[in-house]
């Protein structure tokens, strides 16, 4: 038997909706609107046949986030792994350890970061001490590359911990117990059944990777175009406008995409994480 | 395999807080410099003090925090309960997704998006200077709302209706059982909502980037104009306090019981 609804509990829910779909489908909308128009605001293609010139930048900016992605997995997965096995008072001194840069702002971070590898910073200056010539690492792929792993990597080993924390202990004994080696046993065993951390976590990096203009700014030191620099560029004028709406629309379809491709290898049963 | 383990956490660890411990030592550096450590001094939390934009942006972030995460956690409480007792499913996963939106786009995408509404309705209204304070709280609150949601509606499933029926058995008014009964329930969630809300908004850079205006600035907004040219040592005051401010309250979260990080409620988002 179904119990009538009170009005409160009808209409709880209307302003949350009216405001939703004034400040979050209202202003997607307008991104399509303004990629597909001109300043006048006729309907036009060329924004988005103007993206063909900024297909080096979409390359450079995919290959960046993808390496930053793979050695976040690399770096991380291990340290979920250990971090999984500890003591439980030593996981939650862990866990804190590592949600503690989560809380820091990332334009900190990436400024700590760049501070320390700067031209007159700490790390070059000790390379000095130490007989070496000083390495002009700021303005370097390397550097860009380097400061997302620095800034993402937490954002990596959570989840990745999260779904190891669910793994019984008596798996591993019994994956021992029946001959594998412990390779086998992380490789046939604990890797198949952490894919949904994985996947969560690889696009917890990826995502901001692709979209990140400070760090390409600091570490980059202006040498390094990415998507998110070109975007934030074109907002800076009201003449740019449609141009930057149109790589904004681009970028989002593309992430939408693999977002819901990489779900795809996710288990159906497992959790869907974006 | 031990000794391996305890190891490569120590080096991963060791490397994640090197630039900023790096920082922090330096920001009571006497000289202004980044590789020699002359002598130790408050000069630059000095110089930061007596910077009037610094605490104008400071007062302008507690300001925003606060009202964005009263905004989003007034609105989403209902939108809970209105989610948890709708029998539409459809309605229901549609609303979900889209308010989830902003949590799956990238924030610059979120950003550019809401600041082209905000130039389009400037441009139909014939205002001239529409960003600042007033759009600095709606995109605060829009980002907010899909937290609050998330640690709100787990408090309303997890409720069992018997026990409002018993308190209307009992002399309650329907309303007066909501309120005397059901929102003591999921006041923990609430209060959680809140503090995410308040977190969110104090840490946001991208959005706030894009739909501020020079004469309302946040902390992040001051640090990046700051930080865009050259370094400033005030700067390594400043990222100190915030640092500083923030392992307190991490500490005071974590041990007065687990207010759950973020990854988790993303995670939670789309089961």
């Amino acid at each position: 038997m179904k119990k009538k609804l009170s009005f409160l509990e009808r209409a709880a829910a209307v302003p949350h909706m009216v405001w939703v779909v004034m400040f979050i489908v209202a202003p997607l909308l307008f991104v399509a609107y303004f990629a597909f128009t001109d300043v006048g605001g006729g309907f036009t293609f060329s924004n988005i046949q103007l993206l063909s010139s900024y297909s080096h930048i979409f390359l450079v900016s995919i290959c960046f986030s993808l390496v930053a992605t793979f050695f976040c997995l690399l770096i991380g997965y291990p340290l979920a792994f250990f971090m999984s096995r500890a003591k439980p008072s030593t996981q939650k001194l862990l866990t804190v350890l590592l949600m503690l840069p989560m809380w820091i702002s990332l334009l900190i971070r990436t400024y700590s970061l760049m501070t320390l590898l700067d031209n007159g910073g700490l790390v070059n200056s000790l390379l000095g001490k130490l007989g070496f010539d000083p390495i002009a690492m700021v303005g370097t792929g390397g550097a860009v590359i380097l400061g997302m792993i620095y800034d993402f990597l937490p954002y990596m080993v959570l989840p990745i911990y999260t779904s190891m924390q669910k793994l019984d202990n008596r798996y591993l004994e019994a994956a021992a117990d029946l001959g594998c080696t412990p390779l086998q046993t992380m490789l046939r065993v604990v890797l198949p059944l952490t894919v949904p951390g994985i996947i969560s976590g690889v696009t917890m990096v990826f995502v901001p990777s692709i979209s990140t203009f400070y760090i390409s700014q600091k570490l980059g030191g202006g040498n390094f175009d990415l998507i998110g620099d070109t975007i934030e560029r074109q907002f800076k004028y009201p003449s740019t406008y449609h141009v930057g709406a149109a790589i904004s629309l681009v970028m989002m379809i593309l992430i939408l995409i693999s977002v819901a491709v990489m779900n795809r290898f996710s288990d159906e049963k497992g959790e869907m994480i974006v | 395999m031990k000794t391996l383990s305890r190891v490569y956490m120590w080096v991963i660890f060791a490397l994640l807080y090197a630039p900023i411990l790096v920082l922090v030592i330096f920001s009571f550096n006497e000289g202004g410099s980044l590789s020699s450590y002359t002598g130790f001094s408050f000069r630059w939390y000095g110089e930061l003090f007596r910077d009037s934009v610094a605490l104008q942006s400071l007062k302008n972030s507690l300001f925003l925090a606060v009202s964005s995460a009263a905004l989003a956690t007034l609105i989403g409480t209902f939108a809970a309960l209105g989610l948890d007792r709708m029998r539409n499913q459809y309605l229901k996963g549609t609303v979900n997704s889209v308010t989830n939106i902003p949590m799956m786009n990238p924030d610059i995408v979120t950003g550019v998006s809401m600041m082209l509404l905000f130039v389009a309705v400037a441009g139909i209204l014939g205002i001239s200077d529409i960003l600042g304070r007033w759009t600095m709280l709606i995109a605060h609150t829009t980002f907010s709302l899909p937290y609050v949601i998330l640690s709100v509606l787990p408090k309303f499933r997890q409720f069992d209706p018997s026990l409002r029926e018993a308190a209307m058995d009992l002399g309650c008014t329907p309303a007066g059982a909501f309120f005397k009964v059901e929102l003591p329930h999921v006041l923990p969630g609430v209060i959680s909502g809140f503090i995410m809300g308040f977190t969110l908004s104090l840490d946001d850079f991208v959005i706030s980037h894009f739909v501020s205006s020079p004469d309302f600035q946040t902390l992040p907004l001051y640090i990046y104009n700051q930080t865009a040219h050259n370094v400033k040592y005030s700067m390594y005051a400043l990222c100190t306090l915030i640092i500083v401010t923030i392992l307190a309250l991490l500490l005071l979260v974590n041990f007065a019981g687990g207010i759950g990080d973020r990854s988790k409620r993303r995670k939670e988002a789309t089961k």
